[in-house]
């Protein structure tokens, strides 16, 4: 144990000098290794960051929260199908509420009409376009979870009778309130005067296609006074559980279709949506990432092994006398296919070493650069690229250091 | 016993370089005995004769050369004695160990053990000092690196090159060289050292200081089995052997 011990730091002393010595040779050689472990670390940022910028927007929708609605999300094929669908209206969130008080153990807890067009906003002289304006009862506090910068939402008196206050989203504030504070003035939205009673902490996007802090909240009965929407209202229904989100959306199909009078055997004509579907829409771009990214690995690390094999062949052939002189002296077998095994290993090392370094580099630029875009760097992938690094010198390395084991010390010594 | 370990580690440091007159020791107990060992190569279709049929008994403190023309077998001989190969046929024993039925390794652990090689062309691997060339043999031993150290810098002075223990090969002059490498030979303290042809990449002068050399560690107690092909050298040998096509065609004592 005591002799392999020491042999072993031998021979890493002996891998050392030896790439130290031939230091181009070495790096030329350990390319594939760096393309590999870059590639397979980039990968694994993307996907991670993927999945965590997905967790992140799926909260900003509500892990609790079903949306009733006429299409539904993601593409359909048979649009005809939606398209003569009745538009939901807000009424509808009454109707739905009083069904679901009188269910006894209802899973549901409250619906929540919601109406919503974009509208441009304006503050003096600042002008924001295309801001998403949203129509709301008070009850949206209830399902919505989001923290505010300052002040409040609207309360049900002031809803109750239309008054024109909003809520800002913080992109909006910024906008029209550089560096002042914008509590208790009036902006105009769409034209009409409207008192700003809060303004929404900061959300970030949802999947980098929605601004959550580019919308303003108003009283839904203020909506209605100045705006029309074509395209209806949606329910947003808060579960009491989240964990028995299917039942509660079954119970919700049922009294849906009890609001909208349907007879048995007829096609739902709304759709309850859920954050769910946008998992299911996400996959596949997350599996193409992982077939790229590792068939760039594959290849790199391939080239890479191939190159290393050849490496350690070339060194094994150069230090034909130094392998016969050491088994003279009484290296065995063992000892020698762990020197240049070693070696193998070493390159290999720091190869990845060399890449996890490019591949933290670039994660920084793209931070740097698109901070939107979904990266995430984590411990596990240094690990995953330091144990590819090692197999890839082990099974690389392995023939020709076996072949250097079982020379003929005769043959090795007479070697020119 | 082990009297050559005695013998160079209790020399003060460079001792071996002081006069050496022509001792002469009592052979002791059987080192190495080979009986009709032949060894064939196969170059193609070309089947060539190295050794034909040799017997040789060497005892401890023997210091015995082994001459003849090129090409008449010598170094097929020691490094058959020095358990690099195995005879084509025939029996060899090393202090009484049938040598042809050890594994690889087990003929690794006699070499690293029993025997200490110097080569003509000194053999020491160029990126190493000094220091680390003559700890070789102690890492293939197992030992510690305080251990290795410690050793190998004491035998390095006993060879007179206490001056000289972090210097690369090629800042050494080939005399130094096969110090180093005499020393490496030495620091495992073999029960015989093998030199084929020490000082054939040598001037005369230089080569006739490593003979010296040669002469202070037999004085000390060393067996030692010196191949060459020049009478200079062999004159220093007390027994010479005499090989012609792979036979043994004198073997000889001398005073
Ligand atoms: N590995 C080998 N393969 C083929 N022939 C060899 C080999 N080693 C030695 N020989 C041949 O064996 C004969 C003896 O060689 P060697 O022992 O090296 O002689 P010496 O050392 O006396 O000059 C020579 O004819 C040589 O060509
Ligand atoms: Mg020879």
């Amino acid at each position: 144990m005591q002799r392999f011990y020491n042999e072993f730091i031998e021979s890493c002393r002996i891998a050392l000098a030896q790439i130290q010595a031939n230091k181009m040779r070495s790096v030329l050689t350990a390319l594939g290794v760096i393309i590999g472990i870059v590639a397979v670390t980039l990968m694994g940022t993307a996907i991670r960051g993927i999945d965590t910028g997905f967790q992140n927007s799926l909260a900003m929708l509500g892990e609790d929260v079903l949306y009733v609605q006429k299409w539904p999300w993601g593409p359909v094929e048979d649009w005809w199908n939606y398209n003569n669908r009745p538009n939901l209206v807000p009424a509808d969130a009454d109707k739905l509420n009083r069904i679901i008080a009188a269910t006894p153990g209802s899973l549901l807890e409250i619906a929540v009409p919601v109406v919503g067009r974009g509208s441009p906003v304006k503050f003096e002289d600042n002008k924001v376009n295309n801001v998403f304006t949203l129509g709301t009862t008070a009850d949206y506090a209830r399902i919505n979870s989001v923290e505010y910068q300052e002040g409040r939402l609207f309360n049900e008196s002031e809803a109750g009778v239309g008054r024109e206050v909003c809520v800002l989203g913080y992109d909006v504030a910024e906008a029209l309130f550089p560096g002042r504070p914008p509590l208790d003035q009036m902006v105009r939205i769409g034209g009409h005067p409207f008192l700003v009673v809060g303004v929404f902490a900061k959300q970030g996007e949802f999947l980098g296609l929605f601004s959550f802090d580019n919308q303003v909240v108003l009283p839904l009965s203020a909506f209605q006074k100045y705006f029309t929407t074509r395209r209806g209202a949606e329910l947003r229904v808060k579960a009491k559980d989240k964990n028995q989100l299917a039942a509660a959306k079954e119970e919700l199909t049922g009294a849906m279709r009890r609001v909208r009078g349907q007879l048995p055997g007829e096609r739902d004509n709304f759709n309850i949506n859920e954050q769910q579907a946008f998992k299911a829409q996400l996959e596949p771009v997350k599996s193409g990432i992982a077939i790229a990214g590792l068939f760039i690995t594959g290849l790199a690390l391939f080239v890479g092994a191939i190159g290393i094999m050849n490496i350690t062949f070339v060194s094994v052939k150069e230090r034909t006398k130094e392998i016969g002189t050491r088994k003279a002296l009484g290296a065995r077998r063992r000892s020698i296919l762990m020197q240049f095994l070693i070696e193998a290993v070493a390159i290999c090392l720091i190869g990845g070493i060399v890449g996890m370094v490019i591949s933290y580099g670039l994660f920084m630029i793209i931070q740097q650069v698109a901070p939107n875009f979904p990266v995430a760097f984590s411990p596990d992938l240094v690990a995953v690229s330091m144990l590819v690094s090692v197999i890839t010198g082990i099974v690389s390395g392995f023939l020709p250091a076996y072949g250097a084991s079982r020379l003929d010390p005769v043959v090795a010594l007479r070697y020119e | 016993m082990s009297s050559s370990l005695n013998s160079v580690n209790t020399s003060s440091a460079g001792s071996l370089s002081g006069t050496a007159q022509r001792s002469y020791r009592e052979p002791g107990p059987i080192v190495i005995e080979i009986e009709e060992v032949t060894k064939l190569y196969k170059m193609g279709e070309e089947i060539v004769h190295a050794l034909r049929g040799v017997a040789l008994t060497v005892r401890r403190n023997e210091y015995l050369a082994i001459m003849g023309p090129s090409g008449s077998g010598k170094s097929t001989m020691m490094n058959m004695l020095g358990c690099l190969d195995t005879p084509t046929s025939g029996h060899y024993h090393f202090t009484g160990k049938d040598v042809s039925l050890m594994s690889d390794d087990e003929l690794a652990d006699i070499r690293n053990r029993e025997i200490g090689f110097v080569f003509q062309t000194f053999n020491l691997l160029p990126r190493s000092s000094s220091l680390q060339n003559v700890e070789l043999p102690l890492i293939y031993a197992g030992l510690s690196p305080t251990a290795r150290r410690e050793k190998a810098s004491q035998t390095l002075r006993a060879v007179g090159l206490g001056d000289r223990m972090s210097h690369k090969p090629n800042e050494l002059s080939g005399g130094q060289r096969q110090r180093v490498a005499i020393a490496r030979a030495l620091v495992n303290n073999p029960s015989i050292i093998l030199a084929d042809e020490p000082t054939g990449n040598l001037d005369s002068k230089t080569g006739e200081e490593i003979m010296q050399l040669l002469e202070e560690l037999y004085a000390l107690g060393n067996t030692i089995i010196v191949v060459t092909h020049e009478e200079d050298i062999a004159r220093h040998a007390r027994r010479i052997v005499r090989l012609r096509d792979g036979l043994i065609e004198s073997d000889l004592r001398q005073s």
